[in-house]
């Protein structure tokens, strides 16, 4: 009889290990912060609002961007170009680079010197320090986690499933948003997912966008800076729940989708 | 009704050159070939799919070439079916009617039409991903037959379904050649283009080698390659020609029934392999007949009773029923008599 090896064992302790690394600080914070102190700070006004404005900027910056990062990637899973890798390369920059220095590049890119600053700024708002350059600096470093989802989605479609749409009388358009995109709608919504949650924990990129209205991130940051661990645990024990009930909701969402 | 001139065509691993192909109206057109040769890339080809370096393909009288997959009324059957998994069966049979902008109404009396001429009315409304092979395939052909294309492209249509499945399919698909359907079928099994084909071209290193009526391939094959390609297991290469006797491999004299004409030179002889008789060196009588003594160095079973190679210089492969496999006790390395009447050895002309 086949008897289970020690290697299981030994695995085993390991993954433990591994969960408890990612389970231990959130369940310590957890413990460590009275209830009435979580109460408070979800009853202040500026905690809310700061939510509010985090949650709505990755949620509108995902999907702004993804108008033109969906059709982005089906062009890198169905083309064969010149450059290409050098293509794939710059889309996973925002990963690798320190968030701090994309922040920086962001601010020059968006400040009234420049070219889109200058044409909000004609607008009459400025992008620094307002939601929609908060928006733009949560998708700056998120947006690769979109392209390369759908990209691995698109990747996954039958290319014949497309000849025979093409066959059977659909133009391209049709053919893209009947098969290709319906199909690939798990992985594209995976990266949703993953674009949004990305973009509404981003830190790095978007104190320096903007300081001021605080995104929770920040507003964590400021509280520990100025008052204290005690007077930022409430805040952040806030802040994952929300955001777990977010991810935990909109996973379920994308898995009644492709079940259906 | 189609036809493709001087096509050639470039693409990944195969090339096919000087594609020359004729199809009137009704058609049931085999193209015969080993796997991997490029047979679909001519389907794609005449789907619009692909676009040739060279040449010209015609539908109707009206060039098409560079026409849009989509203004061309030709219907593809992919090999593994794409049917779209995310659309249930009427979903998948509806789908071109749709981009046709027809009512709902239409679309529906449509769809049933030919869910029943297809035998997969009770499947109208499962979905795709738990249906058989043989389901899947009528479910395909049924939504390629929607828009009613001149004409019906099929690759490989029964390469993945069992025995079965295959008898019920080829009876579906000789109902819609008589129906007046033009089919082009492209497969590796000439059993297939015997059955169903009125027409044939063999394919072979991205060229067609022979083609024609299908009983004219199939009774004077042009090469050895066609030749064991459709079948036949003994054919051979003349190397002399002496009034009716035909000489092969330098060594064995063939007599054949009648004299060669000459003007005309034979350039093989063919012998089906359940034309030669055995029997035991110790049988041996009149010869009348062409008689070759071999050593048997293989026997196996075979579509029909067994198959026995037989060395007699040359090998030649003879078929015998199970009883008469049992009555000689013919067994590897056992010596035999091999007879062929000189009427069942046939010549190929160039």
């Amino acid at each position: 009889m086949y008897k289970p090896k020690n290697i299981n064992l030994i695995f085993a302790f390991l993954s433990g290990l591994v969960l408890l690394f990612i389970l231990g600080p959130l369940v310590g914070m957890l413990l460590d912060t009275p209830l009435t102190d979580i109460f408070d700070a979800s009853n202040e006004q500026e905690v809310r609002d700061s939510i509010g404005l985090t949650l709505g900027a990755s949620f509108f910056g995902t999907l702004f961007f993804a108008i033109a990062a969906i059709p982005f990637a089906y062009l890198l899973a169905r083309k064969e170009f010149k450059l290409k890798r050098l293509i794939l390369g710059i889309i996973d920059i925002p990963v690798v680079i320190p968030h701090s220095a994309a922040g920086i590049a962001l601010l020059g890119f968006l400040s009234r010197e420049s070219l889109i600053g200058g044409a909000a700024d004609s607008m009459g708002f400025s992008l620094i320090g307002h939601p929609i350059g908060i928006a733009l600096a949560m998708a700056f470093v998120s947006l690769p986690y979109l392209i390369n989802a759908a990209r691995d989605g698109f990747e996954a479609v039958p290319v014949r499933l497309e000849k025979a749409a093409l066959n059977l009388g659909a133009s391209s358009f049709k053919m893209f948003f009947s098969i290709s995109l319906p199909l690939a709608w798990r992985s594209i919504l995976s990266g949703l997912i993953m674009m949004f949650a990305r973009g509404m924990s981003e830190f790095g990129a978007v104190i320096i966008i903007a300081y001021h209205p605080m995104t929770t991130p920040v507003m964590i940051f400021e509280r520990f800076g100025a008052f204290g661990l005690k007077y930022a645990q409430p805040v952040a024990l806030i802040f994952i729940a929300i955001s777990l009930i977010v991810f935990i909701f909109l996973r379920w969402l994308s898995g009644k989708n492709t079940n259906a | 009704m189609l036809e493709l001139k001087n096509i050639n065509l470039s693409f990944g691993p195969f090339a096919i050159s000087e594609i020359n192909l004729k199809l009137e109206k009704g058609d049931y057109f085999v193209l015969l070939g080993p796997s991997g040769a490029g047979k679909s890339v001519i389907l794609e080809l005449i789907a619009g799919i692909l676009k040739p370096d060279k040449g010209a393909v015609y539908l109707s009288k009206k060039e098409i070439t560079h026409d849009k997959i989509q203004d061309r009324s030709v219907g593809l059957v992919f090999q593994d079916f794409a049917i779209f998994p995310h659309l249930n069966v009427a979903q998948n049979i509806a789908y071109p009617l749709k981009i046709k902008r027809w009512t709902k109404e239409r679309i529906q009396e449509r769809v049933e039409e030919l869910a029943k001429q297809m035998d997969i009315f009770h499947l109208l409304e499962r979905s795709t991903v738990s249906l058989s092979g043989g389901e899947k395939q009528r479910v395909a052909l049924a939504r390629t037959l929607a828009l009613s294309p001149d004409l019906l492209l099929l690759d490989e249509p029964l390469a993945s379904l069992d025995v079965q499945l295959k008898k019920d399919l080829r009876s579906q698909l000789r109902k819609l050649h008589k129906s007046g359907q033009t089919i082009i079928h492209v497969t590796h099994d000439f059993e297939e283009a015997l059955l169903l084909a009125d027409k044939v071209a063999i394919f072979n290193q991205g060229k067609i080698v022979q083609q024609g009526l299908k009983t004219d391939v199939f009774a004077e094959p042009g090469s050895e390659f066609i030749a064991h390609f459709i079948g036949v297991k003994n054919y051979f290469e003349i190397s002399a020609i002496e009034n009716n006797r035909l000489e092969v491999a330098g060594k064995l004299n063939f007599i054949c029934k009648e004299q060669v004409p000459d003007n005309k030179k034979p350039i093989a002889l063919m012998i089906h392999s359940g034309d030669i008789e055995l029997k035991k060196p110790e049988d041996k009588k009149a010869l009348d007949a062409n008689v070759f003594t071999g050593i048997v160095t293989e026997v196996y079973p075979a579509y029909r009773g067994f198959e026995l190679l037989i060395d007699i210089g040359i090998q030649l492969v003879v078929n015998i029923s199970q009883k008469q496999l049992l009555q000689l006790e013919a067994k590897e390395g056992d010596t035999f008599d091999c007879f062929i009447a000189p009427e069942n050895i046939q010549k190929i002309y160039q």
